[in-house]
């Protein structure tokens, strides 16, 4: 656990002492900000034309939440690039390996580190959906908005997982990031298309989806379902990442 | 306190480590002497747990490499061949992180990175940051992490590469004040080096060790011989004749020179005789121009192949 922590610690250092963090934080702050003020006008226009039934807060929330797990995409390959790959790079995975510490307190230290960066990321984007939820009125459950961070947290989690194994695949980051994006898009797109939920096929295919449970956290719904695919998908890519970075000591480095 | 029992280290085909055994006594600096490819890291690094041995045992401490290696990892301190440094560090936050992952308690945190400091020489590099180094300080803040824990077994790869002259005798002079309290693996191409520092030698090639000895003994060895190289505009066979008459039995290598119509001849001799004077007499004689005439010292390259019989049968010369 000590390990676990020094390594998370070194991480933030690394993050928050070099301009990476900054960076990331405000330009996620930017895009995100410019594209709610767009759907923040859309929803209230819309609202007047539709009149008294549409519930415009509700709208406006569940698009933005969306757009965080849009904007994440962008953003996660980014951060989990480096991870392992950049430490395999300078030779420092050496001085890791040959310390009294066990891979997983690497791995999972990393992990906690890039999923803070990620909340600090998405925490100023709660300034403005608090802001328009004390404003609307009637007031949407406070639970929507709280469950719908947890979402894109967990859906964030999964990329950061998916990326910080790909990073220890290779020591290149740029192939680390392109895979990690595409690997991911695919996993998202998968289930476009499928209008059939008959069939085993089809469910299977909704169920690999990873934006598919995103949408029942935006509605303020937590599934076990979605939960437990979001939390196995997590687990799964760190044991890999964890397999992977032990798998380097029988590779010939 | 190292104890290495047959160590193999296969990389599919190639054997990069063949069987190789020996031990370090506690407080002993060995010296891994070796051209680079002899295996000297890939030892190293299955000491230290980086790499699994493909058979063989090591022991480190009393602990298993290989089935104990949490416990053989605490008391090592190791230097890889390119320090692993964080350039965002800065040298006193580095090594407050090596210590944190050592699982040193944070009471003696503070103490260890001083004391580790004032060993290398950086106590006013604390603050700095370890990207805006110089390569040889950087190399110390590599040494310094090595030993900040005060581990009892230091393993280093090549300590002084990349280092000026200067750098390179104090970073000898503190390898030699460390022995005693820690027990040092060094490795290194550089003969002199050895000489200087090491109690033991342990000669590696293709992965096999050639020779384990004191360096009094080898630099004996290495005095015993000299080589002469001769470059002449000459007819190849009579002049390898001519050659041979003049040094006698022993070793002489003649080949065509890079431009036409020379040869070149390396010349093996024992010690204290000197033949150049009656060389270029000779050549002079014959009518044939000479380019070059010169003692050249003898390189470890040689060593091994006065060392490695076999081997110097066959094997060309380097230069």
């Amino acid at each position: 656990m000590r390990s676990l922590y020094a390594v998370y610690r070194k991480e933030m250092g690394h993050y928050f002492v070099s301009p990476v963090a900054y960076v990331v934080v405000s330009v996620f702050f930017l895009v995100t900000a410019f594209v709610f003020s767009q759907y923040l006008r859309a929803v209230v226009g819309q609202s007047f034309e539709m009149g008294p039934d549409f519930d415009a807060p509700t709208q406006l929330l569940r698009a933005f939440l969306g757009l965080l797990a849009l904007l994440s995409l962008f953003f996660m390959p980014m951060i989990t690039m480096g991870l392992f790959a950049e430490e395999r790079k300078r030779g420092t995975m050496e001085l890791l390996m040959t310390s009294p510490i066990r891979e997983v307190d690497i791995v999972l230290g990393k992990f906690f580190a890039s999923l803070t960066l990620f909340a600090v990321m998405l925490l100023p984007t709660a300034t403005y959906v608090l802001f328009t939820w004390l404003h609307s009125d009637p007031q949407p459950p406070l639970r929507i908005v709280l469950v719908g961070y947890l979402g894109v947290l967990l859906f964030g989690g999964c990329l950061l997982a998916l990326g910080s194994f790909l990073s220890s695949l290779t020591e290149s980051q740029i192939v680390a990031a392109a895979l990690t994006f595409a690997i991911f898009l695919f996993l998202w797109v998968i289930s476009f298309g499928t209008r059939d939920t008959e069939s085993v096929l089809g469910q299977t295919v909704q169920y690999i989806s990873v934006i598919g449970h995103l949408e029942d956290f935006e509605r303020g719904i937590i599934d076990t379902s979605g939960l437990v695919y979001y939390l196995s998908f997590i687990v799964f890519f760190v044991f890999l990442t964890v397999r992977s970075i032990d798998s380097l000591r029988w590779r010939r480095a | 306190m190292i104890e290495v029992q047959d160590l193999t280290k296969a990389y599919g085909p190639v054997t990069a480590v063949d069987h190789v055994s020996f031990s370090v006594n506690e407080g002993e600096i060995l010296g891994f002497l070796g051209p680079n490819g002899a295996g000297k890291t890939t030892t190293m690094r299955i000491l230290t747990g980086y790499l699994p041995a493909t058979s063989g045992t090591a022991k480190v401490a009393g602990f298993d490499v290989a089935t104990d290696s949490m416990s053989a990892r605490r008391h090592i301190g190791y230097l890889p061949e390119a320090p692993p440094l964080y350039p965002d560090m800065t040298v006193g936050g580095y090594l407050d992180f090596v210590l944190r992952i050592k699982n040193v308690p944070a009471a003696n945190r503070r103490a260890r990175i001083t004391d580790a400091l004032a060993k290398t020489n950086l106590g006013d590099k604390r603050n700095e940051l370890i990207k805006r180094l110089s390569r040889g300080y950087k190399q110390r803040v590599g040494l310094a992490q090595a030993l900040v824990h005060d581990p009892l077994v230091m393993i280093l790869d090549e300590p002084t590469v990349g280092l000026d002259p200067k750098q390179i005798i104090e970073v000898r002079h503190l390898i030699k004040s460390l022995a005693g309290t820690h027990t040092i693996i060094l490795s290194t191409h550089i003969l002199p080096e050895v000489s200087m520092t090491c109690d033991r030698v342990v000669i590696i090639n293709k992965g096999k060790i050639v020779a384990v000895d004191t360096p009094q003994n080898l630099t004996t060895q290495l005095k015993g011989a000299q080589k002469i190289r001769v470059e002449a505009q000459a007819p190849e066979k009579p002049f390898a004749d001519l050659l041979a008459q003049i040094a006698g039995t022993s070793l002489v290598k003649v080949e065509p020179a890079r431009s036409s119509g020379h040869v070149t001849a390396t010349i093996e001799v024992g010690a204290g005789k000197e033949i150049r004077n009656l060389i270029a007499a000779k050549i002079v004689e014959k009518g044939w121009p000479l380019y070059e005439l010169r003692g050249v010292s003898l390189s470890l390259e040689d060593i091994f192949l006065q060392l490695t019989t076999d081997d110097a049968a066959h094997a060309q010369p380097s230069n």
